[in-house]
């Protein structure tokens, strides 16, 4: 017989192989679940985890889907390390985008190399006070940030609707709600003349470098480590659990504001109501994906964004439904979230009671 | 306004409401036992393809609502394997349960989208439930009912039953409750098969009641709506009755304002604005702590282990 | 049970047969031609999106094995949608459609890059060498049901459940109520603004209030049959929308207005085989079969039947106009002049209201 035996430590080579194994899992539950439903599972399968990944022309769609993943998703997973659980990164990252989109507006008629770093800062400052809001309820009355963060989220796309519906509509846009094209001064130039490839791709890589050296080598990772594990122990150590919650809030707003800006200024170049797609939420299962490590989130997006891109290629290829996209990635998440238990758990035969 | 249509417009309130209500007090009941399960709508998504499929397919409604339910539930239990079994994120698996929410449900609906099945009808005689005023009373479907009487029977529940105060025990102090005795983790799955099942009706009640037919994402956000009233409630049920009534007069009574023609309320504003009246409540309700003994569930959304 | 099992065979027998040609992507002079689609909203819809769908089957069916089709359902519009795109186009479609107004940008920007390949989108104004743009003059099927509206309304008020004031969908409320208008001069029409294509319940209460406030015919510009069947409930009569959804309310439905995009899918198709396509702005409407009338339902009185016939056969002909002067404003202001009828262009960016509308 088999038991469940608590490990004393954490194991590490789980903790990195169980995303492996999770993957690995999906893709058999997938092919199972999706021949069974009539569908090409193989192929299917082979669509979502392996052809966007070779296939050269598909890498820079990776990129450009995995950028305002892997920005959110470090922001918060700092915050969730420190057990500050942020779960509004949506209704930030759009505010990002509606204070940096503001600046374009006032500055439509502008000219100068100053315009989009301005919009970049309003984006950043935008999400920092969205997340402001439950820092301060959690701070000072000790409101649970999980539901202020989620409802603003609501508040966030609602006021958006408001803008480009009303005061920032297009006025040449015959009515459709929308606001006007960014100038070139306002638009995220692209790395190479011609590429998808947006300067936010490299922002993202250089985020997740300078927040792996924040988590690892500095104290100020260390206190939120400390924070998020023993809360007493943090107290003793003299680290201020308030501060770190205001550092770990503004710090997860401020990137998803600033992704949310680097999405508006680039691949969309304008504000619509069909901005909100939910990267907020989905850079939640790549922080997790990530096991809250920077470097391990970089992965965890370009995984998740892979099988956006390769969901579609499913659908264009074997005909499977959009749906059955969205059913790969909770069957993900699920049994990542399941195999998790190895890295606290280990597997012993059951030893004869004595 | 005429009686006549004092009534009508009484009747779409109150129609409005009962799905909000019903989810609501499932989740209710769940994180009174300290679990946050952010997959209300997935679990509601499940509960009205199923009913769906199953009243079309068997042609019997009463069928189709017992499917929703047990669709919910099972949906919960993935929920409850994750979270509470392995000790998985709560949050994180909340979400995830809406995403597989959306996505079965498509994959199961995709073959009954076209279709329709008789809506969900009065269950008292025409006599009573066609009566221009009494309909107000008489005239609604078992649902109505159902939810009414189960925010007196969760109230009651909760506070004067024994099994209610271990309930709320385990919410409050569940490394007590367990030093105690209390099986911690059977009890939370209780609430969380509970809240599912509830769930799965209010998602029904979409398909099966107010707009009888199935189509991708018919419940259209109202989860989050179910999720919001639950804290705007202040965990009390019967706030949350009148907290689910209040959302839907601001709904339906935005859509009559708008039929007679008055059209300055923006309604983004009014779509903010329960969100905005929940982190109001949650602020009032924290600011008066001192004074009073409101609180969210001290153990809200943390895993439990046992030592 | 049966529909779910025959719908998975279907599929299944599709799947299978698109797998081959895959393995060999190049393509050389005998294989099919690649036909893509992207599509708004899920095929599930049974509304807009599902239209465009019926399209793409009615392809398949003309041309059997010389045309491989496929399609994306469910594309964000915004930068997924030129990745979406982009990904038909690498996949060897030689002619793509994209279906809804937001695909605009992307669909400019992507069809740069594939010079070789033919586009086509739906209801917008941006065209280029490769990219021609189709659109349907939805507006004329709506003078058709205001006419029906204006003989069979008792209380001469109709409900008219809409999504966004776009030029689109207010063209269709002034050509509803115009037409109305003529054969009851007091005709009012009631607009209820939803914010939103799609949410089933919020549509059906939205029909539930202009009930009671006094519409009695109820018509909608938004996706889901929802308010039919809250029509049907209140034993009202109801237009169905883009797809005839008589089996929604059996009792209420008196036509539908039914977008029929197959012809065009066909036409232009074969445009491409045969080497003769070439970018343009197609508006059609019940003249060119992109618009179609459901079915008269059998409450249709014979008078209401009769006048219903004489407009559609009017536009088709062209000897009517929807938009005929003398047309005045809700400030009174004329816009369009006796005699006159209003321009396509007019159309294209209509934002104003004719008296007698409250919108």
């Amino acid at each position: 017989m088999l038991e469940w035996r608590r490990r004393r430590e954490p194991s590490m080579a789980m903790l990195w192989l169980s995303p492996l194994i999770a993957i690995g899992l999906t893709m058999l539950a997938g092919m199972l679940v999706f021949t069974a439903m009539g569908y090409d599972g193989f192929h299917a399968v082979g669509s979502i985890f392996v052809t966007p990944f070779v296939e050269s022309q598909r890498w820079a769609d990776i990129g450009v889907k995995a950028a305002p993943l892997v920005m959110i998703a470090l922001g918060l997973a700092i915050g969730f390390r420190a057990n500050v659980w942020n779960i509004g990164a949506e209704g930030q990252y759009v505010m990002g985008a509606v204070a940096g989109t503001g600046v374009a507006l006032l500055t439509y008629d502008m000219t100068g190399w100053w315009i989009l770093p301005a919009m970049a800062l309003a984006g950043i400052l935008g999400g920092m006070a969205w997340a402001a809001i439950p820092a301060l309820l959690r701070v000072k009355l000790q409101v649970s940030e999980i539901l202020t963060s989620l409802m603003l989220t609501y508040v966030a796309v609602q006021l958006l609707y408001y803008l480009v519906r009303g005061p920032w509509k297009d006025p040449g846009g015959f009515n459709f709600p929308q606001t006007r094209m960014f100038t070139a001064d306002q638009t995220l130039p692209a790395v190479m003349e011609g590429s998808l490839v947006h300067i936010g791709i490299p922002a993202a890589l250089v985020i997740a470098v300078v927040a792996w050296l924040l988590m690892e080598k500095t104290t100020a990772g260390y206190a939120v480590k400390v924070v998020g594990l023993a809360p007493a122990a943090a107290r003793h150590g003299g680290f201020s659990a308030a501060r770190t919650t205001w550092a770990t809030m503004l710090l997860g707003g401020g990137l998803a504001g600033l992704a949310g800006l680097f999405e508006a200024a680039g691949p969309f170049g304008q504000l619509t109501p069909q901005f909100p797609v939910g990267y907020g939420f989905t850079a939640i299962i790549v922080a997790f994906l990530g096991r809250l490590n920077p470097l391990g989130i970089v992965f965890g997006g370009i995984v998740l964004a892979g099988t956006y891109v390769g969901g579609e290629i499913a659908q264009s290829t074997v005909r499977l439904p959009q749906a059955a996209t969205g059913l790969f990635q909770a069957m993900l998440l699920f049994i990542l979230l399941a195999t998790d238990v190895l890295v606290k758990w280990r597997l012993v035969r059951k030893r004869r009671a004595a | 306004m005429t009686s006549a249509i004092t009534v009508s417009v009484l009747m779409t309130l109150i129609a409005a409401s009962t799905p909000l209500l019903l989810a609501a007090l499932g989740e209710l009941v769940a994180e009174k036992a300290g679990v946050l399960n952010l997959g209300v709508e997935g679990m509601m998504l499940c509960g009205a393809v199923a009913g769906f499929a199953v009243a079309f397919s068997s042609g019997s409604i009463v069928l189709g609502l017992a499917a929703a339910a047990l669709a919910g539930m099972a949906a919960a239990m993935i929920f409850g394997v994750l979270a509470l079994s392995l000790g998985a994120n709560q949050v994180a698996t909340g979400l995830a349960l809406t995403i597989f929410g959306t996505g079965a449900s498509s994959l199961i609906g995709a073959g009954f989208v076209g279709r329709t099945v008789e809506r969900l009808g009065p269950i008292f005689p025409a006599a009573l439930s066609e009566h221009p005023v009494l309909r107000l009373v008489f005239g609604q479907d078992i649902l109505v009912y159902l939810s009414l009487a189960l925010v007196a029977c969760v109230a009651y529940f909760l506070r004067r039953t024994r099994a209610g105060l271990i309930l709320r025990a385990v919410g409050e102090n569940d490394a007590s409750a367990h030093a105690i005795g209390y099986p911690v983790i059977a009890i939370r799955y209780a609430a969380v098969a509970f809240g599912g099942a509830l769930a799965g009706l209010g998602g029904a009640y979409f398909s099966l009641a107010l707009t009888p037919m199935w189509a991708d994402r018919l419940t259209a956000g109202r989860g989050w709506i179910a999720l919001a009233l639950v804290v705007f409630s202040a965990w009390k049920p019967g706030r949350l009755l009148l907290g689910a009534y209040l959302f839907g007069a601001v709904m339906t009574l935005e859509l009559q304002a708008k039929a007679a023609g008055v059209n300055w309320l923006a309604p983004e504003v009014l779509a903010m604005a329960p969100y905005l009246a929940t982190i109001a409540v949650l602020t009032m309700m924290s600011l008066g702590r001192r004074t009073g003994r409101l609180d969210a569930p001290a153990c809200l959304g943390k895993p439990f282990s046992a030592p | 049970m049966t529909s779910i099992i025959t719908r998975r065979r279907l599929t299944f027998g599709a799947a299978a047969a698109s797998t081959l040609p895959i393995l060999g992507r190049g393509a050389s002079a005998q294989s099919p031609l690649g036909v893509g689609f992207i599509y708004v909203g899920p095929i599930g819809d049974h509304g807009y999106s599902w239209t465009h769908d019926q399209g793409r089957l009615a392809l398949e069916k003309e041309y059997g094995a010389k045309v491989k089709t496929s399609f994306i359902e469910n594309v964000a519009e915004g930068p997924d949608t030129a990745r979406a795109l982009r990904q038909l186009a690498q996949a060897g479609n030689q002619l793509i459609f994209a279906t809804s107004f937001g695909f605009m940008n992307p669909t400019i920007q992507v069809a740069k890059q594939f010079p070789k390949i033919k586009f086509e989108h739906a209801t917008g104004y941006m065209r280029a060498e490769n990219v021609a743009t189709y659109d349907a003059r939805f507006y004329e099927g709506r003078a058709v049901i205001g006419t029906i509206a204006g003989h069979m309304s008792k209380t001469g008020q109709a409900g008219y459940v809409a999504s966004f004031p776009i030029p689109e969908v207010v063209m269709g409320i002034n050509a509803f109520h115009l037409a109305a208008r003529k054969v009851n001069p007091n005709f009012k029409t009631k607009v209820i603004w939803c914010s939103t294509w799609y949410d089933p319940a919020k549509e059906a209460d939205a029909a539930k209030a202009l009930i009671d406030q006094g519409a009695d015919m109820i018509t909608q510009h938004t996706d889901s049959a929802a308010p039919l069947q809250a029509a049907e409930q209140r034993g009202v009569f109801a237009f169905g929308q883009a797809s005839d959804m008589k089996a929604f309310a059996p009792k209420a439905h008196l036509t539908a207005i039914v977008d029929d995009w197959s012809g065009y899918y066909i036409k232009r198709v074969k445009d491409v085989m045969d080497g003769t396509w070439k970018s343009g702005a197609v508006w059609g409407g019940i003249k060119d079969g992109f618009v179609k009338l459901a079915p008269y339902n059998d409450a249709v009185t014979p008078e209401a039947r009769k006048a219903a016939d004489a407009v559609k056969e009017g536009i088709a002909s062209g000897k009517l106009h929807p938009f005929t002067g003398e047309l005045k404003d809700q400030k009174g202001e004329v816009r369009v002049k006796a005699g006159e009828h209003a321009s396509d262009e007019m159309l294209s960016k209509m934002d104003w209201y004719v008296d007698g509308i409250q919108a």
